[in-house]
């Protein structure tokens, strides 16, 4: 468990953050480009000394500007990966992984062949950091971090340098990363599918500021909290599992509290849980079930509506079922919604296809509480 | 090879050796300081370091005499209790160097310091190194290259040394006449220019081996470091 409560000043900006990050899973820390998400992680690190406030990780005290007490980043026992990766270029790989390693000998953690077998970076142990690719570089880094033994994984966009393979294929390293080393995972970025393959909670920063907090799911479909976010456009976020492969077709079919969702070939097993993304513009609504092209129609219950900008509202429904506040959000116009004559508490049916869900708005997820 | 240039040469070699090692550890203390430090008086000091690339030779060959002759109040000192004497001999001519090729190792030193990432010494603090660690494990061997430049342009220059060497300490055969200050003797007995022709040949083929091994070095370094494919 991290807790803190700090303020920063730097010369482009004042940073004001609040949160508590579990001793389980992993918080991702989402905002725009310059919200202070980096400066929040260099602080926490011991990299940037902050000007009030208190970090405490597991109970201990690192930094408590009253107290005058700043543990020096050297013995804060995170592991800190960056988005450069930031090996040394003077040392192998080995001696890269062993560096913090040698130090935290005495120290309870992963072992060396595991974290190199898990990263499969086995064949590279004797070669430079020049000779390696990007991703490489960055699981090298991230073992780097592991086995310093620490006791919180500290990562500040770790993929933005990368390519899309490159990514997709290190985030599935990542997931691994926290459940099988029960380490909190504190994890900025502002790329969606990261935050939807990766994230158990999500603290929104925006400005400098901590604006909100809370579980993935409740946080990305905030409707009110996405122009803060950036760059993706408003949705919802709905978890299911995998239920049936229609091979034939190339689709396969997801239960989403209850009901089922269709969406293209996803390469996964059956039962495997996944997390989709549903953009608002593309939800529309009607009244009852209907033939159609669109394979996706889920029913509900409309709980509110919110007015938008130009001709649009957005309609929130509540999709039921036993996943607290699965909801979906439509953004339909103000004169379709009145010519359905839907209103809050009314029954009525969304609809979407399944192209809708495609790429980057999927992502397997294992949510152990939800099991 | 006369006896002469044998021992002209044999002490070159040997000054500028002595120079690069009294100077060196100054140095990198210095470029630390100036690449790093937050301190009043910053500007003076470099300014200090300095002082040898803009005053004439013979002005810091004085003020070391004044400073460290047998009257001096540092050389009486150090005289009186280590038994060190500077003015005419081989230590004072190793002293002259050093403070003369000084500024040049600094500044050698500090570029290559101020290029060292900092992003890496704070990736290796967060892995839990002391800065200390960090220092010797990381910013040092990062800034071997600077450091073998400084070094090689601090021995290149002592080689080179005359006008402070001369005044300071004279010109001693075999204590403080090294290959420019046996040119100079050379050239001013009459008949002497074919003895002075051979001691600047001799002086050349020194600097030209310098600069090779030091290019040799160099690339050792770079290699190692990952910085050419």
């Amino acid at each position: 468990m991290i807790e803190l409560e700090l303020q920063i000043e730097r010369p482009e900006m004042t940073v004001q953050a609040q949160m508590a990050v579990p001793a389980h899973g992993v918080t991702a820390v989402i905002g725009r480009s310059g919200a202070g998400k980096s400066t929040l992680l260099h602080a926490l690190a011991g990299l940037l000394k902050p000007t009030r406030g208190r970090i405490t990780l597991a109970g201990r005290t690192l930094f408590d500007a009253a107290q005058r007490i700043d543990v020096p980043p050297h013995r804060r026992d995170f592991g800190v990966v960056f988005q450069e990766g930031r090996l040394f270029p003077h040392l192998s790989v080995r001696g890269n992984l062993n560096y913090g390693a040698h130090l935290a000998a005495e120290r309870e953690g992963p072992a060396f062949d595991d974290v190199v077998q898990l990263l499969g970076i086995e064949s590279l142990l004797a070669r430079r950091p020049h000779t390696l690719s990007g991703g490489e570089r960055q699981r090298v880094a991230i073992g780097r971090a592991l086995l310093c033994r620490p006791r919180a994984l500290l990562m500040d966009e770790p993929l933005a340098s990368l390519d899309p393979p490159r990514r997709h294929e290190l985030l599935g390293y990542l997931a691994e990363l926290p459940r099988r080393y029960r380490l909190p995972l504190l994890y900025v970025t502002h790329q969606i599918d990261e935050v939807l393959r990766l994230a158990d909670q999500v603290v929104v920063m925006s400005e400098g500021r901590t604006v909100a907090a809370g579980p993935a799911l409740a946080i990305l479909s905030d409707l009110s909290l996405q122009p803060l976010v950036g760059r993706f456009e408003a949705g919802s976020v709905l978890a299911g599992h995998v239920v049936e492969q229609l091979d034939d077709w190339q689709l396969t079919r997801v239960d989403v509290a209850g009901q089922r969702i269709t969406v293209p070939h996803l390469a996964l097993p059956l039962n495997a849980g996944v997390r989709l993304r549903i953009r608002a513009r593309d939800v529309a609504l009607q009244r009852e079930l209907q033939r159609t092209s669109a394979s996706n129609q889920l029913a509900g219950t409309l709980t509110r509506v919110l007015e938008r900008d130009g001709p649009y509202c957005a309609v929130e429904l509540s999709l039921g079922g036993q996943v607290d506040g699965a909801t979906l959000w439509a953004l339909v116009t103000r004169r379709s919604l009145h010519s359905l004559g839907l209103a809050p508490g009314q029954r009525c049916v969304a609809c979407f296809k399944a192209v809708a869900v495609e790429g980057r708005s999927v992502a397997q997820f294992e949510d152990e509480a939800a099991r | 090879m006369s006896e002469i240039e044998r021992e002209a040469l044999l002490l070159s070699l040997q000054v500028a050796s002595g120079a690069v090692v009294l100077a060196l550890p100054v140095a990198l203390a210095l470029a630390w300081a100036l690449a790093r430090g937050r301190f009043h008086g910053k500007a003076l000091l470099e300014a200090i370091v300095n002082l040898p690339l803009v005053l004439p030779p013979v002005v810091i060959g004085y003020a070391l005499l004044v400073t460290f002759g047998r009257q001096g109040p540092l050389g009486r000192w150090l005289y009186d209790t280590l038994g060190l004497q500077f003015v005419f001999t081989f230590r004072g001519a190793v002293l002259a160097a050093a403070v003369m090729a000084l500024p040049l190792m600094v500044r050698a030193i500090r570029q290559a310091l101020e290029a060292v990432d900092a992003g890496l010494e704070a990736a290796a603090r967060t892995l839990g190194a002391t800065r200390a660690r960090v220092f010797a494990s990381i910013t040092l061997p990062l800034m071997a290259p600077g450091l073998l430049s400084g070094a090689v342009l601090g021995f290149a220059a002592s080689l080179g040394e005359f006008g402070a060497t001369i005044t300071f300490v004279s010109n001693v055969p075999g204590q403080t006449q090294t290959l420019p200050l046996a040119i100079y003797s050379a050239l001013q007995q009459p008949g002497g220019d074919t003895a002075a022709a051979r001691l600047v040949l001799w002086a050349m083929l020194l600097a030209l081996a310098a600069l090779a091994l030091a290019q040799w070095c160099h690339r050792r370094v770079q290699r190692w470091l990952g910085q050419v494919a």
